[in-house]
């Protein structure tokens, strides 16, 4: 097979791909579109690492092809900040230690993009559970917590 | 990385060109029990459950429908009682108000399915379709390989689980389905003839191949839920962890109660069998959900519960959780 | 006021800018012009000679480039030098389901993929061996010649003061059997790297490694290429935990068939292939004798391990050891034995997790304790705090201690969690309990026996002021990179965001051993401190001249050298540094460090265990057992740790949570097992990690000892605070339903069975765990079962379809 061409809005630009027809959103974000920022773990959406908001929607980007979401909004980490203003969260992570290998972080900071734009100021069960699809190896959650919240204060 | 193996995707607009497309190329004719990388054509919702399995060639279609584009399919709407279009994703489904109003087992076993991510994908007809899962079938080319594979992608294989059943042991492992059975569901199924309902248990058979009744031509369109004006429902799942994992038991129950006793009663169990199930619960009916009428309703649970070794946890946990789940289940219903 | 201008803050990491804007680069984030991609054609058999190997219709596949198998690298290697048993890919014979035999290079990954079924491989299937019994027993079966007994792959040997007399002298002896089962790291990024041999004859591999000097090494001795045209970078990792310190095949493979198509090449695996690689938590049975006195006093200790190694050595040499080596440093015993025996069998090779080799033992010892303070009537925390080793002393085997904060940190696991009302008050089904532990600040001898240092550092000061530390560290997520950064600004006196940091680069820095044993702090620290404290001393020379303040009045902060009795008579950073270039010259100073002599023995086997200063700590878990279904809930977990000196107390918590996390995944439902040779779980939906809505609350709490070792006396924080976790788990489950757990994980149907729930008998248990090494019957029955249904069906499937 050959590539076809897809468009896609990704961080509110608009690019035209070629892009084999059978490669996911996260094949085509790192490898077409260099947004090496979105991160792979298990490719078989048992991990969270691919998240990227799809229509600020928490959406694993390993099981979703670029056909089907069509020019649907993607947010991707490298579209978190806002010009050269860091969103809260992202500057929240750092102070707080949440980010230690930094693996997991893209697809933790989407997930808790997702929360705090739907919930400004979430419990901890909330953020618990926002964050339940992100698996983390290294902090064990608690200096996540503490910076998503810490952001809500923001 | 693991990557999907190469397809073509088509992407109709309505349930009859979807239903149309499913014929032209040739899915009445294909039949998983002839061995599933043999199959030429696939429906994808939300991908969550195909996307991981074609992405381990427990099959390899040349032709994906997806029904994303499919107008209207995720509306729920109000009439006498609920419809859900097919295409209403999870988090929707746990979370319309309609749904969390008076179908509490509906909202809680959409809101257990794997993780917030997945809900926002996953569809409830793909959940009612959800594959049957097994720990020999939900592996790798690479691991089936070593292994020889099994009988459900290969029929001249034995089932892995046991060497002498003469069936496919894969597991029911959807949350959605048992709550909806409690619930007295409705399935709205079409293909290229035309449409038609049937009870929502009626789609499901003992078999882990062919685990469903209706045809690789059909298409499920909606599910139609009775009005619940008096029931109280419930769902409670076990799984290892609290998000992520598939059922390894689960049970739905639902009762109808005038004053304090019981008018009608259903219960459901998934993930202790090769399909979900509707337990008798008639013995409930006309008592005030004492404790000896709850442990009776259990002891049906138990008996109905078979899961075999091919989850995780172990065949006594999941069995008796089974039990303690439904006694737990009704008493909350009873203590609400 | 803090007498640090940067120790002892929580500032942000200096690499965390990078994480958190996605610009980070680990290794499949690397693409370069005409990059081939990697796939591993991997073993299906977990013992079998390779009869055929044939690649030709794989090559001529439309997209393949090259493809390498085994017989171009026969070379051996292996991280340990004595114990190198390990080919690139497998050659002639493979020794377990998932060993690579061939590497292809194609176009894209898709093609690769598809040409891994295009190679024609044939078996000859061998008995395989899969317990430690069999291992131990079957000297019929070989899976390395070399072996001398059996599969035994190490047996040791040790003992120190007069046992005989320690157990005379006992009033009470308790003999248990325990067994701690594998389990693996699972980082969410899977092993990765890329190859580039260039128009000069060089080779650079870009790798996902925790230990890039050792990598160079290996790459040196299968390529044959001299290590002076090889550089090695280490990528940042995506979480590593031990599963990244061991030479890999992909990596030999992409360096191979990058120097055959003069072509970039990567290898990403994908998440089962790290199942395979693993290098994980040795499953281990143990026989533990402890002899204690009425009081509770220790007489005598004999230990016996009996580990599972898989397939190949790894580490397993150390790991061996390390079974033993740990188990005096907490508490006094005059007498000890240790008996090691490591076996091979066909799974996944074992190697070194978080808290390598002692994680096992101390469960089986903290677990043991916990018996003995119960039958002696003594309260837990207060008889671990009654037999304490002292600080300053040296062990029944020779060790060294230093600081000693065990007991303080059980005071304040004790004050933290309330424990006597605890105690007294938890109805049936809840519980707490205490486990103390310890771990080495850094392997006080080398993995290669010479005696250059184990770890170097360069600082170079540039005319505007910004600082560049070199150091061939891995930052594999423990933070490694900040603590450069801070100790090197703690030193000049400048702030961490002045600070470039270059590690894990052969070329451009100087070697670190690596990022395992907990050693960087302590030796990359030291390292890094006598560089910059050379620096320094030419920044105050300049300084005091010009100032004319006498040398031993100036101090260094915040981008100033100034007189400590005026502050504001100072020079900036940049004035001091531009003048002290004048002086002497370009601004750069070396650094290294050596761990001191005479920390250890000078017995056979007394090269393990040994390290500058140990770290300590206690843990206390409370938790809930689901008395009918038998789910265990761990609601909170409790960890006090001496850590010397918390050069980033958020950075030490951290390492504290994170390893809270991993021990109570271990505790409860992790576990690396197998059905025949094959893994049962290679997946993270089987392979349990905890979620956000399983971890329970965590709670770090810091103990600083100062250790005068230590980088402005910092210990280990990375591993030692797993140790105590998963002991203490099992003690409170214990006093929550009077079950001894004597065998991890812990899982419900382990407890369903013990509560007398598992069937309709009701026969209830005190303890769950093995009674001797034994129980290999079924397995061997299984196994033989599964070989002929296999071999039945194998003929009835044919050739597996696409």
């Amino acid at each position: 097979m050959t590539k076809s061409l897809t468009t896609l809005r990704v961080n509110g630009e608009t690019h035209t791909v070629a892009a084999e027809p059978h490669h996911t959103l996260l094949e085509v974000l790192r490898e077409e579109l260099g947004l090496t920022g979105t991160k792979h773990g298990c490719e078989l959406g048992e991990c969270g690492a691919c998240t990227v908001l799809v229509d600020g929607k928490q959406v694993l980007s390993c099981l979703v092809l670029p056909q089907q979401i069509g020019l649907s909004d993607v947010t991707t980490v490298e579209g978190l900040a806002t010009g050269p203003q860091l969103h809260p969260l992202q500057t929240a992570f750092a102070e707080e230690g949440a980010a230690q290998c930094g693996y997991c972080t893209p697809g933790m900071l989407l997930s808790a993009k997702a929360l705090l734009d739907a919930h400004p100021h979430p419990s901890r069960q909330q953020i618990a559970e926002a964050i339940s699809g992100n698996l983390c190896r290294c902090t064990g959650y608690t200096s996540i917590y503490e910076a998503i919240e810490k952001a809500s204060r923001a | 990385m693991l990557r999907l193996p190469r397809f073509r995707l088509v992407e109709p607009t309505t349930w009859t060109e979807a239903a149309a497309l499913l014929r032209e190329h040739g899915a009445a004719a294909s039949d998983v029990a002839r061995g599933t990388p043999s199959v030429p054509v696939m429906l994808v919702a939300g991908g969550t459950d195909l996307f991981p399995n074609m992405k381990r060639r427990q099959f390899t279609p040349q032709v994906l429908i997806s029904l994303g584009r499919v107008k209207g399919a995720r509306d729920i709407s109000n009439g006498s009682g609920l419809r859900i279009g097919a295409g209403a994703t999870l988090s929707e489904v746990a979370t319309h108000p309609s749904v969390t109003g008076k179908y509490t087992a509906l909202a809680q076993a959409a809101g257990a399915v794997s993780t917030p991510q997945l809900r926002n994908m996953g569809t409830i007809g793909g959940n009612l379709c959800l594959d049957t899962r097994c720990n020999w079938y939900d592996q790798s080319l690479f691991w089936r390989t070593a292994e020889g594979f099994c009988m459900k992608t290969h029929p001249e294989v034995v089932c892995r689980v046991a060497p002498s059943s003469p069936r496919c042991l894969a597991v029911a492992s959807a949350d959605t389905v048992p709550a909806l059975i409690a619930l007295g569901a409705k399935v709205t199924v079409e293909n290229a003839s035309g449409r038609r309902d049937l009870d929502l248990a009626e789609l499901y058979r003992e078999d882990g191949v062919r685990y469903l009744t209706i045809g690789r031509d059909d298409v499920v369109v909606s599910v139609t839920l009775p009005d619940a004006t008096g029931w109280r429902s419930t769902y409670v799942k076990l799984r290892d962890r609290n998000s992520f994992d598939f059922p390894i038991a689960g049970v739905a129950a639902a009762v109808r109660l005038e004053g304090k006793m019981v008018s009608e009663a259903r219960i459901a169990i998934t993930g202790v069998g090769s399909r979900p199930l509707a337990i008798d619960a008639k013995a409930l009916v006309g008592t005030d959900l004492d404790d000896e009428a709850i442990a009776a309703a259990a002891d049906a649970v138990h008996k109905g519960s078979r899961p075999m070794d091919n989850t995780s946890g172990t065949i006594s946990q999941r069995k008796r959780a089974a039990r303690v789940f439904t006694e737990r289940a009704l008493r909350s219903l009873r203590d609400a | 006021m803090s007498e640090f201008s940067v120790l002892g803050r929580r500032l942000p990491k200096v690499n965390a800018w990078a994480h958190l804007t996605g610009t980070a680069l680990y290794a499949d984030d690397i693409r370069l012009p005409r990059m081939l991609h990697g796939r591993l054609l991997r073993s299906t058999q977990p013992h079998a000679r390779i009869r055929r190997l044939d690649v030709t219709r794989a090559l001529a596949y439309p997209g393949v480039v090259a493809i390498v198998t085994g017989a171009d690298m026969p070379e051996k290697m292996g991280i340990m030098p004595s114990t190198q048993d390990e080919t690139a890919l497998a050659v002639d014979k493979v020794r377990y389901v998932g060993e690579p035999v061939a590497a292809v290079a194609a176009l894209d990954e898709d093609t690769a993929f598809e040409a891994l079924s295009l190679i024609d491989l044939d078996y000859e299937p061998l008995d395989p061996i899969f317990t430690i019994e069999e291992a131990l027993e079957r000297e019929d079966v070989k899976i390395h010649e070399e072996a001398r007994r059996a599969n035994v792959f190490k047996e040791v040997h040790l003992a120190f003061g007069d046992l005989e007399a320690g157990f005379a002298a006992a009033d009470l002896i308790r003999d248990d059997w325990s067994f701690f089962e594998g389990n693996t790291h699972a980082p969410i990024e899977t092993h990765s790297c890329v190859a580039s041999f260039d128009g000069d004859g060089k080779l650079t591999l870009w790798t996902a490694t925790q230990v890039p000097h050792y990598v160079h090494r290996e790459l040196e001795k299968v390529l044959g290429l001299p290590r002076s045209r090889i550089r090695v970078i280490a990528t940042p990792n995506g979480g590593a935990f031990g599963g990244k310190s061991d030479p890999f095949g992909h990596e030999f493979s992409a360096a191979l068939l990058s120097m055959r198509t003069k072509r970039p090449v990567k290898f990403t695996l994908d998440r089962e292939e790290v199942f395979y690689a693993h290098r994980g938590r040795h499953p281990v049975k143990m026989r533990l004798r402890t002899g204690v006195k009425k009081d509770g006093e220790i007489t005598a200790v004999h230990f016996q391990s009996y580990l599972d190694g898989g397939a190949y050595a790894s580490y397993g040499i150390a790991t061996t050891y390390y079974t033993g080596a740990l188990m005096t440093v907490t508490y006094r015993i005059p007498a000890y034995k240790f008996d090691g025996v490591r076996v091979y069998t066909n799974k996944p090779p074992c190697g070194p997790k978080r808290g390598h080799g002692t994680t096992q033992p101390r469960y089986a010892f903290e677990c043991q304790l916990d018996k003995i303070a119960t039958e002696l009537g003594i309260d837990p925390i207060e008889y671990r705090l009654r037999v304490l080793q002292p600080a300053n002393s040296r062990t029944v085997n020779d060790l060294r201690i230093t600081t000693m904060g065990l007991g303080d940190c059980l005071k304040a696991v004790r004050q933290s969690t309330s424990w006597a009302a605890k105690r007294e008050s938890l109805p049936k089904g809840k519980g707490i309990g205490v486990a103390g532990s310890a771990y080495i600040s850094g392997a006080g001898l080398p993995i290669y026996w010479n005696p250059l240092p184990h770890s170097g550092a360069e600082i170079r000061i540039d005319r505007g002021g910004g600082v560049t530390v070199m150091c061939g560290t891995a930052e594999i997520g423990q933070g490694s990179d900040n603590m450069l950064a801070t100790v090197t600004a703690e030193t000049l006196g400048v702030m961490p965001e002045d600070v470039h940091v270059v590690s894990g680069d052969t070329s451009l820095a100087p070697v670190d051993l690596g990022s395992y044993s907990s050693r960087v702090t302590m030796m990359a620290g030291n390292a890094v401190k006598d560089a910059g404290m050379k620096l320094r001393a030419l920044l105050i020379e300049a300084a005091s001249e010009k100032l004319g303040v006498p040398a031993e009045h100036l101090g260094t902060a915040y981008r100033r050298v100034y007189d400590r009795r005026d502050p504001e008579k100072h020079l900036t950073f940049i004035e001091a540094a531009n003048l002290a270039e004048g002086k002497h010259g370009t601004l750069v100073a070396a650094g290294s460090y050596t761990p001191p002599a005479g920390i250890g023995g000078s017995y056979k086997g007394a090269g393990v265990g040994p390290t500058p200063a140990y770290s300590y700590q206690a843990s206390v878990a409370e938790v809930t057992v689901d008395l009918e279904t038998g789910t265990l809930t761990v609601d909170r977990i409790t960890t006090a740790h001496d850590c010397g000196r918390a050069l980033n107390p958020a950075n030490v918590e951290g390492q504290i949570e994170g390893s809270a996390y991993m021990g109570y995944g271990e505790a409860i439902v992790e576990e690396q097992i197998f059905r025949g040779g094959l893994h049962k779980k290679p997946s993270l939906l089987d392979y349990k990690l905890p979620t956000s809505l399983d971890t329970p609350e965590l709670v770090a709490i810091l103990v600083e000892t100062n250790d005068s070792e230590g980088p402005f006396g910092a210990k280990e924080a990375g591993e030692g605070p797993l140790n105590s976790v998963v002991p203490a788990i099992a003690n409170a489950v214990y006093d929550a339903i009077g079950v001894r757990f004597d065998e991890t994980p812990i899982t419900a149907e382990k407890i369903l069975d013990a509560l007398g729930k598992r069937d309709n008998r009701g026969v209830t248990k005190d303890r769950i765990g093995p009674n001797g090494l034994g129980e290999a019957k079924v397995d061997r029955a299984t196994r033989r079962l599964a070989a002929s249904t296999d071999a039945r069906e194998r003929k009835k499937t044919g050739t597996p379809a696409d």
